[in-house]
């Protein structure tokens, strides 16, 4: 029972490694393995795709569209990556994923007990996620 | 111009501020007679009239007198610097780059400590060093060069003043201990100083208000109100955060001196 237009949500270090996971209720796949290799994979993907790019000042993928899902990818800067797996046609997912990015540089970055490039692990991260991700729904529903 | 300041002032009793204030006038040499101390007038005289002007109590609000600073024709009216009224300066400044900041001062001394009890007094000694200063400014700034002296004036002090000076708002409560005559808290649903932190399940009951527990220590013992002073998380119900109280519990000197006052 997925209710949200959000599936997945990750966040990838500027070397490819996973430090955040998030599950939203996709189908099944929680594996941490799964989601580990899926973040340095996309990370690659992401490189891959800027050297491919014909025109110069490519930043990589933004959107990627499939049958039944669209992922949404953000990064930062610093080369911080933030990508969520949503419904295809989910709207305003740039929009959160910025949101998203306010909230790790507040509750993360200004954590004095956070390690940069580790995984994350702050109590006031994973409560105002939960708080935007809930509001996000309740827009979702109102529409 | 040198020889000029010379011939006026005798060098026995010139300030380097007041020097600097006529120096900084330029080519008015006959304004400059007008300011300068008259001869045999040390400066200390000169800050005691600066300081008592300053105590009146019908004095104008400070934003006007701030105005009348900013105004260029007005402005050599303070050409002694400690004629010159303490601005009120900026209310605020950036929440962010003081969050980057405490983040590091408690990054800082978590690398200089083997355990948390110790971090946590070098946190609150950091704090103690604001405290001490801020109750000097503020006592000055605030209350007319005057300071409490008694308990239940010190707290609201605290609670009040100095909360409000430091975060902006009054502290949300300030009670006395139920169990102890010695004991009250200062609580507050949500610290400054924790409104980015989140503390890791392993450090335990750790909680970064031991710098605002220090200052709070800073300005008491200051004060003359020896205390020992602590910063906790107390959970409440139906609330997903704790909320931190500053313990605070008074030397038997002080609570003796408190009963003789009656």
């Amino acid at each position: 029972m997925a209710l949200a237009a959000i599936y997945s949500l990750f966040i990838i270090n500027k070397s490819g490694g996973l430090i955040y996971y998030k599950d939203y209720g996709s189908a099944g796949r929680t594996d941490t393995n799964d989601s580990l290799r899926l973040a340095s994979l996309w990370h690659s993907m992401h490189a891959i795709s800027q050297q491919l790019s014909p025109t110069p000042g490519c930043e990589g993928i933004d959107l990627l569209q499939a049958h039944n899902f669209d992922l949404h990818c953000f990064q930062s800067l610093t080369g911080t990556k933030f990508f969520a797996v949503c419904e295809t046609g989910a709207q305003n997912i740039e929009t959160l994923l910025k949101v998203i990015y306010e909230l790790y540089t507040d509750f993360v970055l200004k954590n004095p007990f956070y390690e940069m490039e580790m995984p994350i692990r702050c109590e006031l991260f994973d409560l105002n996620l939960a708080q935007v991700i809930q509001k996000d729904r309740v827009t979702l529903l109102g529409r | 111009m040198a020889k000029g300041l010379r011939g006026q002032q005798p060098s026995t009793n010139t300030s380097p501020t007041r020097r600097l204030s006529s120096l900084s006038k330029g080519k008015k040499k006959g304004e400059e007679l007008d300011y300068s101390a008259p001869p045999g007038h040390s400066p200390i005289h000169a800050t005691r009239s600066a300081s008592r002007r300053l105590d009146r109590g019908r004095r104008p609000p400070l934003r006007r007198r701030v105005g009348k600073m900013i105004g260029v024709g007005k402005a050599k009216q303070y050409a002694n610097v400690l004629d010159k009224p303490l601005s009120r300066g900026r209310q605020e400044v950036s929440l962010s780059a003081f969050a980057f900041l405490f983040s590091e001062l408690v990054q800082y001394n978590q690398t200089q400590v083997d355990n948390i009890a110790e971090l946590e007094r070098r946190l609150e000694d950091a704090g103690y060093a604001v405290g001490a200063r801020v109750l000097e400014l503020l006592c000055h700034r605030e209350k007319g060069n005057r300071r409490e002296t008694r308990l239940l004036g010190i707290l609201s002090f605290i609670h009040s003043t100095v909360w409000k000076v430091l975060f902006g708002k009054v502290a949300d409560s300030l009670e006395k201990g139920t169990e102890h005559e010695d004991e009250y808290m200062i609580s507050e649903k949500e610290l400054l100083v924790n409104r980015f932190i989140s503390v890791p399940k392993d450090m335990g009951a750790f909680n970064c208000g031991a710098f605002v527990a220090g200052i709070v220590r800073g300005v008491l013992e200051n004060a003359g109100f020896p205390a020992v002073v602590t910063a906790h998380f107390v959970p409440i119900e139906g609330q997903q955060r704790p909320r931190t109280t500053i313990l605070i519990k008074f030397a038997e000197e002080v609570l003796q001196r408190e009963a003789r006052f009656g």
